[in-house]
């Protein structure tokens, strides 16, 4: 029988209670990307600020809602924080694939489903540390799009990011 | 004991396990279990008089045909209509306040025209009216909601002066509140308006009188009163639906079509347009006929009963924790109890109660105005119906206390 311990680590509730990288940035230079989920109303606003060199130096993240966002949303932004755009794009594929969500983009060339492929291949070396513990949340269906809402808000911010 | 104690074993669904424990259903307001004596008059209906209606002249489709009449006269003497040609067959109570937008409203209003509403309506009582704002300019006015969840209507002679419609949920889905439609409807009249009223939460629940309430125009659905997902009703009053243009236009809802046009058939099938749902609609009369057995009057009195011992329940056990929004009298709400357990997140109240069999709902409650009135992104949501007794609530308090165990911090 699929147990609430399988959902509620201690891992998570800690993200839960004290989250990381709370706050706000100053906009510009970071970019501010609001995130909704309809069903639920939970809310997610990441903050991205990128140097010159495509390294994310600074994330914060505000918004309100359940454990699994909240949490899911905390541990995001300690993955993320120092790394390139490039990596973050890596960690959301491999987030997801723990999530059990693989996604092939197909643009109208051809080009980004070589890139969706490629990019699954070169999440398959990332390290999600903490993260591992949300792989829980794939036995309660439900709840996977609480445990994605901030990685979707962050593959907006880091589109934003790279276009800016 | 208003209601027979062995009600649960006419709902077939509620004898199964979850997570090891026994369904508890509390998510009634969402949508309600079916008896087996519906379940049964649909599956009879399609094993033995099944045909297309008011089409065929052989005795199958005659007796197809007077089911689904059979079944509107029900709910027109369940609702206290003047007439059975007044009870208007939907998919459910959003698409009957889209009919009542798009063909009275739209005939009837124009730019600057004002709609009054509360901010305690369901989505279905707002989001057709925004739509009608964007596509005519009418102006959609407000009646607020008071900190014990009443409306506030202080400000109501304002509000109403000019206004063509106040339209207005007779029970509020988040909060239980019975509003006072009598007096809106007289209010509204006063001022030139014609009144509507949401009756989602309220026809399953209250003995209802369409004639007593002084409406003009009613809607509620099928689905949260026994029976099946997929029939709803709009009733008007028959000058009001006679003078008001079809909805959807094809086949049933005509008297003639020509190259050169078409004539609208009578009321209702004028707003009835192609095949109906007549199991549906026979599994509908079926439920009113069920709720009719046990008597409205009772359905009442019980829920009533069993609320007042949720409120204490609740209250002396998690007094400390819960917050449970809307009037606290019985008397002046339904059983429907939205709750705020300490700061754990909804999502995450009825995660946990789940895995005790419990079914709650978390969410806005498809009222996100409301919701910023409550200042809350969400609730959970408890909500009552006949086949609940006060083991489900003694099994609600107990499992609250789990919540506790994995969130207290």
């Amino acid at each position: 029988m699929i147990g609430l311990e399988d959902l509620y680590r201690e891992i998570i509730l800690d993200h839960y209670r004290t989250p990381r990288n709370r706050g706000e940035l100053e906009t510009p230079p970071a970019q501010r990307v609001e995130g909704f989920n309809p069903l639920c109303g939970d809310e997610i606003i990441v903050y991205l600020q990128v140097d010159d060199s495509g390294v994310i130096d600074d994330v914060a993240i505000g918004g309100q809602g359940c454990s699994i966002s909240q949490s899911s949303a905390s541990m995001m932004s300690v993955a993320i924080k120092g790394r390139t755009i490039e990596d973050a794009r890596k960690l959301i594929v491999a987030f997801k694939g723990l999530m059990s969500i693989h996604e092939t983009e197909i643009g109208g060339d051809g080009s980004e489903a070589a890139l969706g492929i490629e990019l699954e291949g070169a999440a398959e070396d990332m390290k999600l540390g903490d993260l591992e513990a949300l792989r829980g949340v794939v036995k309660f269906p439900i709840r996977i799009k609480c445990a994605t809402l901030s990685w979707n808000t962050l593959a907006q911010a880091l589109d934003e990011a790279a276009a800016a | 004991m208003t209601l027979p104690a062995a009600i649960k074993s006419d709902f077939p669904l509620l004898d199964q396990q979850f997570h090891g424990h026994q369904l508890v259903y509390l998510d009634s307001a969402n949508t309600s279990q079916k008896p087996q004596v519906v379940i049964d008059a649909m599956a009879d209906y399609y094993e033995h008089t099944n045909a297309n209606v008011h089409r065929g002249s052989y005795e199958l489709a005659v007796r197809a045909t007077a089911a689904l009449e059979g079944a509107r006269a029900k709910v027109a003497s369940f609702i206290n209509a003047n007439s059975d040609s007044e009870v208007v067959f939907t998919k459910n109570a959003t698409e009957s306040m889209n009919l009542l937008a798009r063909s009275w409203a739209e005939t009837n209003l124009s730019a600057g025209d004002a709609v009054v509403i509360s901010e305690m309506e369901h989505h279905a009582n707002i989001v057709p009216w925004h739509m009608l704002r964007a596509q005519k300019g009418i102006e959609l006015r407000w009646i607020p909601v008071d900190q014990s969840g009443h409306l506030d209507l202080s400000d109501l002679d304002r509000l109403l002066d000019g206004a063509k419609l106040l339209s207005v949920t007779a029970m509020s889905n988040v909060l239980g509140t019975l509003n006072p439609i009598a007096q809106l409807s007289e209010r509204a009249h006063a001022a030139g308006a014609l009144m509507a009223v949401d009756a989602s939460q309220y026809v399953p629940h209250v003995p209802t009188d369409v004639q007593a309430l002084g409406a003009d125009f009613l809607v509620f659905t099928g689905h949260k009163m026994l029976a099946p997902m997929g029939i709803g009703v709009l009733w008007a009053k028959a000058e009001l639906l006679d003078a008001m243009p079809p909805f959807l236009g094809g086949g049933e809802m005509i008297l003639n079509v020509t190259k050169d046009g078409f004539t609208t058939n009578e009321i209702p099938w004028k707003f009835e347009a192609g095949t109906p749902m007549v199991a549906e609609a026979v599994g509908l009369g079926r439920a009113v006929d069920y709720l009719s057995e046990l008597g409205m009057d009772n359905v009442r009195q019980h829920e009533v009963e069993l609320t007042a011992y949720a409120l204490r329940t609740l209250t002396e056990r998690h007094g400390d924790k819960i917050t449970i929004h809307g009037p606290t009298e019985p008397a002046e709400r339904g059983g429907v109890m939205s709750f705020i357990y300490g700061d754990v997140h909804p999502h995450d109240v009825a995660q946990v109660l789940d895995q005790s069999g419990i079914a709650v709902r978390a969410g806005h409650h498809c009222a996100k105005p409301l919701m910023d009135v409550l200042g809350a992104n969400a609730t959970s949501r408890a909500s009552l119906y006949v086949y609940n007794d006060k083991s489900d609530l003694d099994k609600l308090a107990d499992a609250l206390s789990a919540v506790d165990d994995i969130f207290s911090f």
